[in-house]
């Protein structure tokens, strides 16, 4: 992809010269599919709102540290999740309040979670880059680019070692002649892990292993590369030589296709595809969403590094707005959809609020979950 | 108790916890093959590809896959083949490992085991020889373990799988064909518990991993009655047992192989300054490796090696010194 940045090119290319109509997910009455798009822009929508609530909050000092905002991106996170389950497994970044939302975790702790206040996602001791919510799945955003793959891969392997101790366990108790319950947990049977990460992650070690590990071992994960275009404040083309990310991932033997990310509709069709392959025990895929980061690096990085002509056109391909218009062909009222938005706004602003309201956390928080053995005095 | 080898004790401890709990393997390089110490000999055989995972040279994935495996509810041992190699997945040990259950807030606990080789063995020259304990205790989060028997190497290992806590055991090289007498059957070692090798009024001398044959032998040499620790978890370390023989002792010697700036026996040294005061102690030694590479050359890496002859003589130092 490096040097050939015709977005033209881009156009959603369901795997296998497939019909996306024909997606499991997409068997349903004219009215499900449009029930679901429907949830896609809420959260979409909400994702959206979040970030220009955690933009405000920290370029006015009340949120702490830093933010990476994915505005602009969101398509690509919805389009995703939208194909996962609750006991699928999602790894996220630096840039990962999308995934998290988009993945059902909780918001209002999430906003919490980047005012630093008692009852944050993480009590406050991660803020936004290590935003985690294991009761929905998410593994956790993570401060170091391409960190995640490994964790991935594991994850994966976890999943499959655990399906084998249940099976196993279910064969000892017929053997014992007892009844064949169900065996807690069988929910994770066909579990995945979707993994997200930059386009910068492509020129880090862990990106090589990690590809090569997941095909080896065929581990079921979704490998989603988030092209923005920008590695923090380079563009990413300017540093990375080849053919890109995915010829890099075929190159391990995980299977690639690209994808329109700001078409949130195209990102699901193929997700769903791939995701259904990795089900079946295809093994690892790699999807390649291309984007554009419509804010700086930080919410307070001016982006003055790219022709401000270049980020006004990808407005102009606003993914929600895209979404939107294709709801309104299907027949959805324009006062729905601006309903959804307004709903959405009102809500992380209510969880903003909420953050400002909130109690610091007790000092004494700062000394616990380090560790058992050897804790701080 | 049975006679065995280091690489015995620990390969059968391994077994054992794996028979114990289905939920307990091992991913590293050559373990198929039984690694390069034969601490996984035939591990393989009864445990089959999905519980002793032999994998690429890829210190980052094994280290991160570990860890994200801990996460999905099992306990997986990371063989790092040797501790220099640790270095390819620092990220992944120090930024990821040790910091997960505090960043999330508790959410997720890295209950695994890092097992890193480490310390001279047959010449193996700078990159393979190095013994850095000492970052990974200054490392919240993480446990560091460094048995110095085939009996420790068997318990530890046990307590390092049975904990919540990522544990970084760090087996010394030298003694995996060491032998000593195990128990029929081994019980976790009680993670900051010292062990303690020999008893005497003259001095008190603490070694770990490597160094405690050699200080065993060294103190018997001396023909100096010493209190002598093996200290087996480096962090957390017994310190309740060192200081309450320093203070009765008031001499202190600390051993250890690797370089001795700013090596652990700094910490010991200074937990016992500050808990008995600046005038606590009439004698004061750190004994290890100059800061130095270690050479390749046996006549130049035995210039780097601690041996029972040095100990003596820093023993009687230590002993006979007056202020």
């Amino acid at each position: 992809m490096v040097g050939s940045d015709d977005r033209s090119a881009q156009a959603a290319a369901p795997p296998g010269g497939g019909d996306p109509s024909r997606s499991p997910h997409r068997q349903g009455s004219a009215s499900n599919e449009t029930a679901r798009r429907l949830a896609m822009l809420r959260d979409m929508a909400r994702i959206r709102a979040f970030e220009h609530e955690a933009v405000a909050a920290m370029r006015s000092g009340q949120a702490p540290g830093v933010v990476h905002p994915s505005i602009g991106q969101e398509g690509v996170a919805v389009g995703v999740c939208a194909n996962l389950r609750r006991a699928d497994r999602i790894t996220s970044t630096h840039r990962g309040h999308g995934h998290a939302i988009a993945k059902g975790a909780d918001a209002r702790a999430m906003m919490l979670e980047l005012h630093g206040r008692a009852g944050g996602s993480c009590g406050g001791k991660g803020g936004s880059m290590h935003i985690a919510d294991f009761a929905v799945g998410m593994l956790g955003a993570n401060g170091v680019v391409g960190a995640g793959i490994p964790i991935a891969c594991g994850a994966a392997q976890a999943i499959r070692l655990r399906r084998a101790v249940r099976s196993a366990e279910a064969a000892a108790r017929l053997a014992g002649g007892q009844r064949n319950r169900e065996p807690a947990g069988a929910e994770e049977d066909d579990a995945i892990v979707a993994c997200f990460f930059g386009d910068g992650a492509v020129n880090r070690g862990p990106f090589l292993e990690g590809m090569n590990w997941a095909a080896l071992y065929r581990l079921p994960v979704l490998f989603v590369c988030e092209d923005n275009g920008f590695a923090a404040f380079t563009r990413n083309s300017a540093v990375t030589a080849g053919g890109g990310p995915a010829v890099r991932a075929e190159a391990c033997g995980v299977p690639a296709i690209a994808v329109d990310g700001e078409d949130a509709l195209a990102v699901d069709a193929v997700a769903a595809e791939l995701v259904a392959r990795i089900r079946g025990g295809a093994g690892p895929q790699f999807l390649h969403a291309r984007c554009y980061r419509w804010e700086g690096h930080t919410g307070t990085d001016a982006a003055a590094y790219r022709p401000a002509e270049e980020a006004a056109a990808a407005r102009d391909r606003d993914c929600i707005r895209r979404l939107a218009a294709a709801l309104a062909t299907a027949g959805v009222a324009a006062e729905e959809i601006a309903a959804i938005e307004a709903e959405a706004a009102e809500e992380m602003a209510s969880h903003r609020a909420a953050a400002m309201a909130a109690p610091w956390p007790d000092p004494g928080a700062a000394f616990s979950d380090v560790q058992d053995a050897g804790a701080p005095a | 108790m049975t006679r065995m080898s280091f690489a015995e004790a620990a390969r059968t401890a391994l077994a054992e916890e794996m028979r114990r709990d289905p939920l307990v393997w091992a991913l590293g390089e050559d373990l198929a093959q039984g690694g390069i110490f034969g601490q996984y000999k035939g591990l393989a055989e009864e445990f089959g590809p999905d519980r002793i995972v032999s994998t690429p040279i890829s210190e980052s994935a094994i280290m991160g896959a570990g860890l994200g495996a801990a996460l999905c509810g099992t306990r997986p041992v990371i063989e790092m083949r040797i501790a220099d190699f640790t270095l390819c997945a620092m990220d992944e040990l120090v930024s990821q490992i040790a910091k997960v259950r505090y960043m999330f807030g508790g959410q997720g606990r890295a209950a695994l085991v890092v097992r890193m080789p480490q310390g001279m063995w047959r010449n193996s020259a700078a990159q393979h020889s190095q013994c850095l304990e000492a970052w990974l205790t200054h490392i919240p989060g993480l446990v560091v373990a460094a048995p110095g028997t085939p009996a420790d190497a068997a318990g530890l290992l046990k307590a390092a799988i049975r904990s919540d806590d990522p544990v970084v055991l760090m087996e010394p090289k030298n003694l995996w064909t060491a032998e000593g007498e195990v128990p029929e059957a081994v019980e976790p070692v009680a993670l900051g518990v010292a062990r303690q090798v020999a008893q005497g009024d003259a001095a008190t001398v603490v070694t770990w991993s490597a160094c405690v044959p050699v200080v065993e032998q060294g103190a018997r040499d001396s023909g100096v009655a010493c209190d002598v620790f093996d200290l087996r978890s480096l962090w957390p370390w017994d310190e309740a047992a060192v200081i309450a023989s320093a203070r009765r002792t008031g001499r202190l010697l600390v051993v250890h192989e690797a370089v001795t700036v700013s090596g652990f026996g700094a910490e010991v040294v200074a937990r016992v300054v500050e808990a008995l005061g600046p005038g606590g102690l009439r004698a004061v030694e750190r004994l290890g490796a100059p800061r130095a590479p270690v050479p390749f050359s046996p006549p130049l890496e035995d210039a780097m090696r601690m041996t029972p002859a040095r100990v003596v003589q820093a023993i009687r130092r230590v002993a006979s010194a007056r202020h």
